[in-house]
């Protein structure tokens, strides 16, 4: 009896422990801040058109966090959530997939919709909820979706994509059409259940889908030391028996590596991966935050000094890719285009009243029905306290 | 026409649903080889292959979610929760995702094509976490269908029904019938309407509501008052959501009395939405106020089971107190 074991594995006789710290995970760099490459780095497969349209993208990012954030301050907004610091991240992932696969993201991952081609307006028209709006006006600004562009429509519980992308990827290789999903998670909704539940699925199942964990230290005001106590969200995958990576989430290049090599393996091996992308939340949490209140201007200038997007440029700028003439023209012409969009999608009219029934089913209900028709008797009775409806009701 | 026990019905309607569909698939805990605890998706394996049916994780939020991602995608998953009461773990998930996807995404995506079914009730010494109807938990949920059928002709039609209805859809099953009610089930494909009532049994003295396992204690308390000269018309809600307010006003009007039966706990029970709907609807010609007759404000008991259950005597004692008010 003694010899036998009831799980593979290996026999001792004495206590033997393992760690809880013993896995070492390195950390992928390929980038380094003054634009050169680290000495016999792989190169992600990336050429000077790819290059342009990455650098591209993330300079409409910074633009669209600028002047977003202005905006909202000036009391024309009502909310808005940047992503400086994590651009690289979030832009390196998108574009290393295939524009087909489906992105399901948390909310500070507007960069791939960007990467994807999603137009200005249609950015305005979620943000000011305007009928023009895809999602007809119903969800806070910053939660974008399109069909068109596969890019799933964003929810604001934490996590919830996580085990949804195991099914979605799960779908796609029953399909058998060669597409993977990709899940953008930060490291603070990687505590919730969801977390567990998805990746375990997906690894059990053998899911095509990329995990891709943006561990930026901070979930609001609670610093990542108070998240967890493990190596990271990295370690974790190792335990659900998925490849795992980490990479420097400031380096495009590696991100980019990283995300490219995974979509490979998902889609040819049918198993999931999870990468671990290191960055720092530079912004607010949101408009709504005040990061004083928890953290040092010190510890902020120690990490705008690894901006991802400087580095991209660097190196762009030593491949003769690009040069100072081309940025400020791209800088200045995207913060006009931007500032001239807001004051177009702001005065569009607000979705008819009859969007407040449509899509909680596919077809209102005969109750639903009846609702809508009192509201409207209603506000037909007092125009002056419903003037975005009042006026438009026939 | 065949003969066939609530189970033999479920499994038949998955049969057909997974026949016609490539991208249906069946997944839940114990679901695959196994065939289910209860023995619902018995063969489905065998027959459609471990990619379309199989076992998960115990997981009942994971399970949920992978089928909130699978329906988006435009596969038909038929999700299985052991049992109604392991569905809060997922609670989440059904009612701020799955209801929720469509309206909040301007019907860019959705998840219509999902299922979930679950046994639910009491009546087997399942004491408090093998036992409970948490339909009215769901019903306050826009965006969400809600399915209980009385007996396997309408199991079979009514899940057809739901996996087929293009919105997410949470179908009850009555476990105490599963093996107990066996009955006619046509073999070949047909549908029951989701959203509509069926009376079972015309009278005109007071109308009895029920739903599920319930509509056996109703028949049977009907009978009894009967006895004593009063006629009983008994309706089958048969969808908790959307639900029939038509159909039970016109029978209200008809007897002027309404008496409703559920097993959840009296307090937030679906029988409340029912009383304040039909008053409103009905009130110049109700004779008597409207009756619930339900489970008690606990926790659902192992011991005194008997003593919790809305049975046919309770029923019955609330008609007379009805007719005689």
């Amino acid at each position: 009896m003694d010899t036998e074991t009831y799980q593979e594995g290996r026999v001792v006789h004495q206590p033997e422990y393992i760690d809880g710290h013993s896995v070492e995970i390195p950390i992928l760099k390929i980038l380094k801040q003054d634009g050169s490459v680290y000495k016999n780095a792989d190169m992600p497969t990336i050429d000077q058109e790819h290059a342009t349209r990455i650098y591209h993208t993330l300079a409409f990012h910074r633009v669209l966090d600028e002047r977003m954030v202005a905006s909202q301050r000036q009391g024309r907004l009502s909310f808005y959530m940047t992503a400086l610091g994590e651009e690289a991240a979030i832009v390196g992932s998108a574009a290393g997939l295939d524009d087909n696969d489906m992105i399901m993201a948390q909310y500070r991952e507007q960069g791939a919709l960007i990467y994807r081609g999603f137009s200005l307006e249609n950015f305005m028209n979620q943000m000011f909820s305007n009928e023009k709006d895809l999602g007809k006006g119903r969800q806070m600004p910053i939660h974008y979706g399109s069909k068109e562009l596969n890019y799933m429509t964003i929810s604001s519980p934490l996590c919830t994509q996580v085990p949804q992308a195991a099914g979605y990827a799960y779908g796609q290789k029953l399909k058998g059409n060669k597409q993977c999903t990709i899940c953008y998670i930060g490291e603070g909704a990687s505590s919730e259940g969801d977390f567990h539940a998805g990746l375990n699925m997906a690894a059990v199942h053998k899911a095509p889908v990329i995990f891709f964990c943006r561990n930026n230290g901070y979930a609001i005001s609670t610093p990542s030391t108070e998240q967890y106590a493990g190596n990271g969200i990295a370690a974790r995958g190792v335990g659900y028996g998925i490849k795992t990576i980490r990479v420097d989430g400031n380096d495009l290049l590696a991100v980019l590596k990283a995300t490219q090599e995974a979509r490979d393996y998902v889609i040819n091996e049918n198993k999931p991966m999870l990468i671990e992308a290191m960055s720092y939340r530079l912004g607010a949490h949101s408009t709504s935050d005040d990061p004083s209140g928890y953290r040092t201007r010190e510890e902020e200038a120690k990490y705008a000094k690894h901006d991802p997007i400087l580095r991209m440029k660097n190196w762009m700028l030593a491949q003769n890719w690009w040069d100072e003439e081309q940025e400020t023209v791209l800088f200045e012409d995207l913060r006009e285009k931007i500032l001239a969009a807001v004051k177009v999608a702001e005065v569009i009219d607000k979705p008819a009243i009859e969007e407040l029934i449509t899509d909680v089913y596919d077809v209102p209900s005969a109750q639903l029905e009846q609702q809508l028709s009192s509201l409207k008797e209603h506000i037909k009775k007092y125009p002056d306290a419903y003037p975005v409806t009042a006026g438009r009701i026939k | 026409m065949a003969q066939m026990n609530l189970l033999q019905a479920i499994n038949n309607a998955l049969e057909i649903a997974m026949t016609e569909n490539d991208s249906a698939v069946c997944f839940g805990e114990d679901v695959g080889h196994f065939g289910g605890v209860f023995r619902a998706t018995s063969n489905l394996q065998e027959k459609f292959g471990k990619d379309r049916c199989f076992n998960t994780p115990l997981t009942e939020q994971g399970i949920m979610g992978f089928a909130n991602g699978l329906a988006s995608q435009g596969s038909v998953p038929i999700a299985e929760i052991q049992f109604a009461d392991y569905i809060f773990p997922a609670f989440d998930q059904i009612v701020n995702e799955s209801a929720k996807f469509r309206y909040r995404s301007g019907n860019e995506f959705n998840v219509g094509n999902l299922t979930i079914r679950t046994p639910y009730g009491g009546g087997i010494a399942g004491g408090l976490y093998h036992s409970q109807s948490p339909e009215a938990y769901f019903a306050h949920t826009p965006g969400l269908k809600i399915v209980v059928p009385r007996n396997p002709y309408q199991a079979k039609g009514l899940l057809l029904a739901a996996i087929r209805d293009k919105n997410p859809v949470i179908f009850f099953e009555p476990k105490k019938l599963y093996r107990a009610s066996t009955g006619e089930v046509p073999e070949e494909d047909y549908q029951l309407p989701i959203g509509k009532a069926e009376v079972v049994k015309s009278g005109s003295d007071i109308t009895l509501l029920g739903w599920g396992a319930q509509m056996e204690t109703l028949e049977k308390a009907a009978e009894m008052a009967e006895k004593q000269g009063v006629s009983c018309e008994v309706v089958d809600l048969r969808s908790i959501l959307p639900w029939d307010a038509d159909t039970v006003a016109e029978s209200v009007k008809k007897t002027g009395r309404l008496l409703i039966n559920h097993e959840a706990p009296l307090t937030g029970g679906f029988a409340g939405e029912i009383a304040a709907t039909i008053q409103d609807m009905c009130f110049l010609h109700l004779e008597s106020p409207i009756s619930r007759v339900c489970g008690l404000d606990t926790p659902f008991p192992l011991s005194h089971e008997k003593e919790y259950m809305p049975d046919e005597l309770k029923t019955f004692e609330a008609i007379m107190a009805s007719v005689n008010y």
